[in-house]
Formats: C-alpha cells, structure tokens, sequence
C-alpha cells in the first residue's frame, strides 16, 4: 500500500521557540492570576494593621515567599512583553516566521534584564 | 433568535443578528477588544509598579506611607482594575478551552467571575481605607 500523508502529531512535533513561547504565555497568564492571591493578601494586611502586615511580610520575606514573589515577577514581565509581542500580531504585524522568532528572542533577554532590575533594586539596597 | 426572510442576498451574507454570540466563547468581539484594551493599560502600570517597589520601603510604615499618597493611590487601583478584568476574561479564555459540559463550563466561569469581583472589592477597599486613614 502507499504511504498515506500523516497530519502532523504533536506529540512527535519538532518544538520551535515560537510555539514554545505560544504555551508559555497561558501558563504565566493562569500563574499570573493565581498569584494575584498574594497581591491582595499583602494589600488586605496593610490595611488592617501593622500586626496583619508583618504576618506578611514574614512569609513574603521566606524561602518559600521569595521564591513565588521571584515567580510571579518572572511571569510577569514575560507575560506583559510577550503580549506586547501578541498585540502586534493581532494589528498584523510581525508574522513573518523570521520576524516572529527575533521578536520572541527580544522578549526572552528582556524579560532576564527587568527582572534583574527588579531584583538587584529591591535587595543591592 | 429573529425568523428571518430569505431573501436572494442571504445566501451570499450571513446577516449579523444571525451570527451575534455564536462563536466558541459565545461573547461577541467585544470581549476580545476588552482584553486587549485591558493588556495595553496595564502595560505602562506594570513599569510604574516595578520602578515604585524598587524605590520605596518594604516595612510597614514605608508602605502605608506610599499608599498614603493620593497619586499612588490611584494609580495603584487603576492598576488593579484592569488586572483583575484581563486576569478574570483571560482565565475564561482558558476554561472554555478545556472545560466542557455544560454544568461544569457554568460553575467555573461564574466562579471565576465571583473570585475575581471578591479580590476586586477587598483590594480597592483597602487602598481606599490605607489612602484615607494612613
Ligand atoms: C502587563 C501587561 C499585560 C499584557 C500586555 C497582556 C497581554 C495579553 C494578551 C495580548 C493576551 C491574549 C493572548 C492571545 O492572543 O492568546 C493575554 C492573555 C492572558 N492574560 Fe495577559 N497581559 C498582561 C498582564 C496580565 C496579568 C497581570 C495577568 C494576570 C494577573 C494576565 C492574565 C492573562 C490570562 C489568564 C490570559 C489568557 C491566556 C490564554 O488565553 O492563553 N495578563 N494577555
């Protein structure tokens, strides 16, 4: 029998960046919006007092808090300049398969050096 | 939905009152504008943000003071509006994608929509309360 064309399978699919990115910006989307629980926690102790606060602040200051306010902070410039990126497409421009994996490589080491601002701000104190 | 006449032109366009709330999100392109309207206020906020917790203090007294400062005030809730609007629609984006049935798709998208108001109303309260009272 002859070969029959296969449609492509994506589980054997060769990854590009750009798809990886693609699936990357839902994952820090949805993070984004669990983590928002923080942002709220943080603004609800302030105001109810400086004890509710520095429960916070106790648990924003740990391993663990450290590591999800790293996380939501790398999720969101990732997220926000890749969305630029997606905004672009949606006004037509940056489609060329060339174009979309320079830009997605621009959004990538930017979002390393905001996130390194942040950081070297907040603890080269 | 309105019966309509089938008229010679029918054929060749869909008239829009038929085509009104039947995409996969059954919401109109409005939404989808919203989201993108959302994510470009945002966009400049989230650089004020980080410029702002990069400079101010991070104990209580310094914090209460930043948001004792009108101007931080409100950009802090126009921040947070939008957020929690694109977070919330973006969020349903993602469940009508995978969630189906018709009871389970309804719970979690209103339940979403229930959060994201709560986390709204706690946060606006309580920059308002920081604002005015210290
Ligand atoms: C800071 C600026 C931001 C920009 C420019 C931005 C941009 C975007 C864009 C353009 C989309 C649509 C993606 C597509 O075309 O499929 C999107 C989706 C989404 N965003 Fe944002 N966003 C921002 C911030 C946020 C924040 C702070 C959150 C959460 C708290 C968030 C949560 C989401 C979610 C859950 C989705 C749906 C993901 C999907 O459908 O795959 N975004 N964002």
């Amino acid at each position: 029998m002859r070969e029959r064309p296969l449609s492509p399978h994506l589980m054997i699919y060769r990854w590009t960046i750009t798809m990886a990115m693609s699936i990357l910006h839902r994952a820090t989307g949805v993070a984004l919006s669990i983590g928002t629980l923080m942002l709220v926690w943080m603004l609800a102790a302030a105001a109810l007092g400086e004890d509710t606060f520095t429960q916070f602040a106790d648990f924003a200051g740990s391993l663990t808090g450290q590591v999800l306010l790293f996380g939501w902070s790398v999720a969101l410039f990732y997220h926000a300049l890749n969305g630029l990126r997606h905004l672009a497409w949606d006004v037509g421009f940056g489609f060329e398969i060339k174009t979309a994996k320079m830009s997605g490589i621009v959004v990538l080491i930017a979002t390393a050096v905001m996130t390194a601002i942040l950081w070297c701000g907040i603890l080269c104190k | 939905m309105k019966k309509h006449k089938t008229k010679h032109s029918d054929h060749l366009v869909a008239p829009l009152a038929k085509a009104r709330g039947l995409g996969s999100t059954h919401h109109g392109s409005g939404q989808w504008m919203a989201e993108r309207v959302s994510a470009l206020v945002i966009l400049p906020l989230v650089f004020w943000l980080t410029w702002s917790v990069v400079h101010m203090g991070h104990d209580y007294a310094s914090f209460t003071a930043w948001l004792h400062q009108p101007l931080n005030a409100l950009l802090m809730i126009l921040t947070l509006l939008p957020m929690f609007y694109h977070s919330a629609y973006g969020v349903i984006v993602v469940i009508e994608d995978y969630v189906h049935g018709t009871a389970m798709r309804f719970i979690s998208v209103y339940g979403v929509k229930l959060v994201s108001l709560v986390l709204t109303i706690i946060s606006v309260v309580s920059i308002l309360k920081i604002a005015f009272t210290g």
